[in-house]
């Protein structure tokens, strides 16, 4: 049998959230993606996290621009509202999408490419304005779909399969986000669920751009020897350098740490996300700190990931611009559109 | 964990639960893929490989693989597995060239058989092909056994019957119908035209159990179920009164049952002395009982027979309920008595096993329940060079019992005529081969298929009644067949893991639909079970454990239990860590090696 779509059938002890959903019932169609790619993993990640925050799959949505990461919203939340936008775009579309109805879940899903090439402008705006998103970056130091060249975020020294060489400097999209004042920065790794879905859930519940630069790699195009985003050596280098844990709200803490060793930070929706095992000099709640330790431990030739910067008093878009609380896509037509006269006596003041 | 040996051929052999679970091993995956492709008649010879009577068992088996089919762990139902096989019977074509092929020259060794039944007919099958001479010595006109005398025809058609023992007959056995054996010791001292090499006991169950209480001898309307049933088949018995109670709900009971309605009852019920999860028949034949009209009556202990002038007029009945007592059995509380009028008596109660006819100064020992001691391994008795299988090994079982019985005691006879020590038994083998044909493609029919279980297709119930010969079930038809056989899983194609390849990307973990896949740190099997991506609590079904994985060392784990086989791990792995193997287990037989086959009868010598 050829191209077979993931059988319905599911284990019959698959736990259900308090939808009563099981994780099954956050995927998407099967992918299209290379056998073993990272993109495959992070999607699962996703699955599991909107499972776990029993988020309503119809109240989602799920926005991309081009690239093989690009292509993943297809996979995941079947029922969500999607959107493919133009190479580097999914930020202008998921802003305005957000200003029109910012009830909804915002997901952005984005390349190395996409973002720190095509779309770094937009990149830098969205997180300037605080967008209230997820903006989960498969990073995997390629262009993959366009069959592997150089991305912006391959290191110095890479080697492509080709037998090229990277000389020049990368960008990293996480000392980027927090030059910019991000207030949420992360790294993970896509081969690392037990730490990545914490993550997601808690970007997923932040008030404001949560930016989570995933390191996916491309089993395809840079796997190989001599490459600085394989799976071998992203685990060989990879250090984690804080450990979260995200405690949604009504779920009952019953973990025990020993005293000192944990930092609660509240959310704005009231869960907590419990920094464990930080090292000394670093307060993930510090930007400046943690540009510092992240930029340390990268000349240190380490890659750090976990959840490396969280500010919970930022103001996203919609508080900084004083907009009503209703979405404006629910407010009436008179409310939003008051007509001739209002909009004469607007234009009046400003004579 | 250690971590799996799946060279050992029984690993993968466990993961296919219905040919780990039928006594003769069948491969059923592999005759379902044949019937799918409409190769019946390679699906049949598949089957007579290890169960001998395909058309007879695809009628009337007990069918042991259905509950163990994984299929039912899935979506709540078996596939129809021994339907499928009587589809294959019945569609099959000309078989005699395929036959094994009987060497002219005999080997000298001269073997004799008790009973015409479905052991003895086996040890024949296994044993001519290598140049013994089976002598079958049977008591009754006719050879099959309990096959021929207590199997219905509205069950088993004498065509199907007859066709399959005579497969075996033709192959040359010396049958001596009308032939007891009255003395072991004089037919061992060579007394009915031996000596023989060894000698096989496979004279069955013969006893139907007697019912005393009150009033059993006044009457000639009280029968044994296996003896009435005889006498149907014999023509001896063609009417039965109106109102007929059968005593008892195993399958005899059934077949009793469904025979009177037959010979013209209008009332019959089938009476328990337990409530219904307790029953011994088969629930597909307590339905299609029912099905007939007849009614089971639960929770009814006999008591007393009653007859009024020599005439049977009803039975007392204590009403009983059941529940476990301190030392875990059932026990009788009773609430009263009733009496159901009645006009015929069948008791259908179970069977015993008769021994009058061997001698206890012979070597042979009895134990339990006067039964000869058999070896459970080598099917020898105490006496060097006499063997037994069947019910008269260790009491009434099913055919495919007998069959594999009469497998494995033939393997031991050879061994014996040999000088091999009988309890070094051939070794099983296994093939594996990749299945894969491309980037998505394999060469099986991998894709889940949601149809349920098709369902059985029976004759009109006038006619049925009206004619005791009428096969019930008409079988599968085409649409239902290529329905039914998609549903098998094909648990033989195994998810086949090597290490050295995987680079723990977790694709295959997040693509399985079953969520049987977990890569993680090494534990004790009892608490690693529990710390899967999903729990793994059936026990009865293993883990495939790896040894540490190359990046981090962690083991990639796989719980058996609900695999569909669907090939999507296999699929979405990069380096082929994971493939798609079908294991062919290889099974031995008298003389052969697993895996070795029985030159056929219309090969030419040369290529034989
Ligand atoms: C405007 C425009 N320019 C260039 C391309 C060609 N193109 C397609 S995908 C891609 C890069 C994708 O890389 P990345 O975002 O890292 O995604 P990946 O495939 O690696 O996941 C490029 C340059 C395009 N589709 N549109
Ligand atoms: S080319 Fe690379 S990034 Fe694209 S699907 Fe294949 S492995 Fe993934
Ligand atoms: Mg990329």
């Amino acid at each position: 049998m050829t191209h077979i779509e993931k059988p319905r059938v599911h284990h019959p002890a698959l736990e259900q959230n308090e939808l009563g959903l099981t994780r099954r019932d956050y995927e998407g169609r099967m992918s299209t993606l290379c056998a073993g790619c990272g993109h495959d993993s992070v999607t699962a990640a996703i699955i599991e996290t909107f499972w776990k925050l029993s988020v309503p799959p119809h109240r989602v949505a799920k926005l991309s621009g081009i690239g093989c990461s690009a292509k993943t919203p297809t996979y995941f939340v079947k029922e969500a509202h999607g959107f493919n936008a133009v190479h580097g775009r999914m930020p202008s579309l998921v802003t305005g999408g957000n200003a029109a109805n910012r009830d909804l879940v915002y997901i952005g899903i984005s390349g190395d490419g996409d973002s720190l090439s095509i779309g770094l402008g937009q990149l830098c705006h969205a997180i300037r304005r605080n967008v209230d998103m997820l903006y989960v970056l498969e990073n995997n130091g390629v262009y993959g779909l366009t069959k592997g060249q150089f991305s912006a975020s391959a290191d110095v020294g890479s080697v492509a399969k080709t037998g090229e060489v990277n000389r020049q400097r990368p960008i990293d999209p996480v000392l980027l986000a927090l030059s910019l004042g991000a207030s949420f920065v992360a790294r993970g790794f896509s081969g690392d669920k037990a730490q990545l879905v914490p993550i997601l859930e808690a970007g997923l519940r932040h008030r404001g751009l949560a930016l989570v630069d995933v390191i996916s790699p491309c089993v395809t195009f840079n796997d190989h020897e001599g490459s600085t985003k394989s799976y071998r050596y992203t685990r060989e280098h990879e250090v984690e350098a804080v450990e979260a844990d995200f405690v949604p709200l009504r779920r009952e803490l019953t973990a025990e740490y020993e005293a000192g060793d944990v930092r609660e930070v509240a959310m704005h929706d009231g869960s907590v996300v419990r920094f464990r095992k930080v090292p000394a000099h670093y307060d993930p709640t510090d930007r400046d700190a943690a540009y510092a330790y992240v930029r340390g431990r990268q000349e240190a030739g380490e890659v750090p990931t976990g959840l490396l910067h969280l500010d919970p008093t930022g103001q996203d878009m919609h508080r900084a611009l004083g907009t009503v609380e209703t979405p404006l896509v629910d407010l009436p037509f008179e409310a939003l559109c008051p007509g001739r006269d209002k909009l004469a006596e607007i234009l009046a003041a400003f004579r | 964990m250690r971590p799996t040996d799946v060279s050992d051929p029984q690993y993968f052999h466990r993961v296919v639960d219905c040919q780990w679970a039928c006594p003769a091993h069948t491969n059923v995956p592999e005759y379902i893929r044949l019937i799918a492709a409409g190769r019946y008649t390679e699906a049949y010879m598949l089957n007579r490989k290890s169960n001998v009577f395909p058309g007879i068992l695809g009628r009337t088996c007990d069918r042991p693989c259905e509950p163990a089919c994984r299929r039912t762990r899935i979506d709540g139902e078996p596939v129809a597995i021994c339907r499928l096989k009587r589809v294959a019977a019945d569609l099959r074509g000309e078989v005699d060239g395929l036959l094994p092929a009987i060497p002219d020259e005999k080997n000298g060794r001269r073997i004799a058989c008790v009973g015409a039944g479905p052991a003895s007919l086996t040890v024949a099958n296994d044993l001519l092909p290598l140049g013994y001479q089976v002598t079958i010595f049977e008591k009754l006109q006719r050879p099959g056994g309990l096959m021929w005398t207590n199997i219905p025809e509205f069950r088993l058609p004498g065509r199907v019957l007859w066709e399959e023992i005579d497969h075996i007959l033709d192959m040359g056995v010396d049958l001596r119908l009308g032939a007891p054996v009255q003395s072991l010791a004089g037919l061992l001292e060579g007394d009915m035209g031996g000596p023989f090499k060894a000698v096989f006991l496979g004279s069955g169950a013969p006893k139907g159990k007697e019912l005393e209480l009150p009033g059993r001898h006044d009457t000639d309307r009280i029968h044994i179920g296996i003896e009435w049933l005889e006498a149907v088949r014999f023509g001896h018995v063609d009417t039965v009164g109106d109102r007929v109670l059968v005593i008892g709900v195993g399958n005899t009971a059934m077949d009793c049952c469904r025979t009177a309605m037959r010979l013209g009852a209008s009332d019959v019920k089938v009476m328990a002395r337990k409530s219904r999860e307790h029953f011994k028949a088969s629930p597909w034949e307590l339905e299609d009982a029912e099905g007939e009209g007849v009614q089971i009556v639960e929770n009814h202990a006999p008591s007393r027979y009653l007859v009024e002038d020599g005439k049977l007029v009803g039975m007392d009945f204590e009403l009983a309920t059941w529940h476990p007592g301190p030392d875990g059995r059932l026990k009788k509380e009773t609430h009263g008595s009733t009496t159901i009028p009645c006009d015929e008596v069948i008791l259908a109660i179970g069977q015993d096993n008769a021994f009058p006819w061997i001698e206890r100064d012979i070597g042979i020992e009895f134990g339990e329940w006067d039964m000869p001691v058999v070896d459970r391994t080598t099917f020898q008795t105490t006496r060097p060079g006499v063997f037994a299988g069947g019910d008269a090994a260790w009491g009434p079982e099913n055919i495919i019992w007998a069959v594999e019985h009469g497998h494995q005691a033939a393997i031991s006879i050879h061994s014996y005529c040999e000088g091999r020590p009988l309890d070094e038994r051939p070794s099983y083998g296994q093939n594996l081969i990749s299945e894969k044909m491309g980037l998505h493609e394999w060469s099986y029919s991998n894709d889940y298929d949601e149809a349920e279980r098709a369902r059985m297709r029976y004759a009109d119930l006038e006619r049925r009644r009206a004619h005791l010969d009428l096969e019930a079930e008409l079988g599968f038809d085409y649409d239902q067949t290529l329905q039914e056989v998609e549903r098998c899983l094909n648990c033989d194609v195994q998810t086949y893991f090597t290490r050295e390849l995987c680079i723990e990307c977790d694709a295959c973990v997040d693509v399985c639909p079953l969520s049987c896949l977990t890569i993680t740190a090494d534990g004790p099997e009892v608490e690693l079970r529990g710390r899967l991506t999903v729990p793994a609590l059936n026990l009865d079904e293993p883990l495939y454990v790896s040894d540490d994985l190359p990046q981090t060392g962690r083991l990639m784990i796989k719980d058996e239990d609900l695999c569909i086989h669907c090939g999507l791990c296999a699929e979405r792995c990069p380096t082929a860590a994971w493939d798609m193997r079908r294991s062919d287990l290889l099974i031995p037989y008298a003389g052969l090696d697993a895996g070795e086959a029985r030159p056929a009868r219309g090969m030419p010598a040369e290529v034989a």
